[in-house]
């Protein structure tokens, strides 16, 4: 008797731990991990800000002209 | 000049658009994400691809709520924030589209075969027929406005015509590819508006400050484009 309730109890010990094990299983899904950690990403980051913000630049020169146009009338 | 301080002329919101999208661009490209087969980092392209729509949608519901407003009070004004609000968001469309055929064909590619071989599957997708489809009837909406030389039955005209084509985005993007089987996400209930089992908490974070920022970027452009026209028409009665 106590041998079989032995054997359940460590038959689900070993299915949590084998749960356990299952859990960082997404951590196995490729990710750009090492860009991250060696900091390119940053780099990723500057780029499309500077693009971000000289449309947005050329954009309010375009908002001023109107504006200079509307005065004007 | 009586609607001189209307919120065209405003720079709060512009401003804040701005903003909005320096943070889309910055924490949409470090903070963390779900880590999901097939997708991987390419999770990220919901702070862009999905707001073009979100944006497109927003700006066409402007668009037929302006056509509405011209066919009760026949202001020509109207009319203009019709025409500019449709054409940003045709713009927007375009823009959905294209970056959702780039995703596409990343993701959704059968990876055994060379992708070539999958493009008939995926050019076969009922949500891309669907998009399709509500551009091309808003294309037809500008072909129709520029064929028409009078200004006032062009306006009328193309109000009515606005209003069947806003009808029209309705089975083409949003009811058929639901009964249809699709490869595109977010077919059972509100794409990326559920709470409970759609994205995480921490993409919501960026996802909803993106579609702001976005939308008001396009507002931004339309006003420029509304005001340009609003110009010309006042030197053509001058």
């Amino acid at each position: 008797m106590m041998k079989k309730i032995m054997l359940l109890f460590s038959l689900l010990i070993i299915s949590v731990v084998s749960f356990a094990q299952e859990k960082p299983d997404s951590y196995r899904v490729e990710m750009a991990d090492t860009m991250r950690s060696n900091g390119r990403i940053y780099v990723v980051v500057a780029v499309a800000l500077t693009i971000l913000i000289g449309l947005v630049l050329y954009v309010v020169r375009i908002d001023r002209k109107i504006s200079k146009l509307e005065r004007e009338k | 000049m009586t609607d001189t301080k209307n919120y065209m002329y405003k720079s709060w919101w512009k401003i804040a658009s701005v903003a909005l999208l320096i943070y889309t661009f910055t924490a949409g490209l470090l903070l963390d994400v779900p880590r999901l087969p097939a997708l991987q980092e390419t999770i990220r392209n919901l702070y862009f691809h999905v707001c073009m729509w979100f944006a497109m949608m927003i700006l066409f519901t402007v668009s037929v709520v302006n056509a509405i407003r011209y066919l009760r009070t026949f202001n020509i004004k109207y009319d203009i924030y019709a025409r500019q609000f449709a054409v940003v968001a045709i713009v927007f469309g375009l823009l959905g589209y294209l970056t959702g055929a780039i995703w596409a064909s990343y993701t959704w590619a059968d990876p055994n075969k060379p992708a070539i071989n999958s493009f008939s599957t995926i050019a076969r997708d009922p949500k891309l027929i669907g998009a399709a489809i509500a551009l091309l009837v808003y294309f037809a909406y500008l072909i129709l406005r520029d064929s028409i030389q009078d200004m006032d039955k062009k306006a009328r005209i193309s109000a009515v015509y606005n209003i069947f084509a806003y009808a029209m985005l309705f089975p083409a993007i949003w009811i058929l590819p639901r009964i249809l089987p699709s490869l595109h996400p977010g077919n059972e209930g509100n794409p990326a508006l559920d709470v409970k089992n759609d994205i995480s908490g921490n993409m919501r974070m960026i996802f909803y400050p993106a579609v702001i920022g976005w939308t008001l970027l396009g507002v931004w452009i339309t006003t420029l484009k509304i005001r340009l026209s609003l110009l010309k028409e006042k030197g053509m009665l001058s």
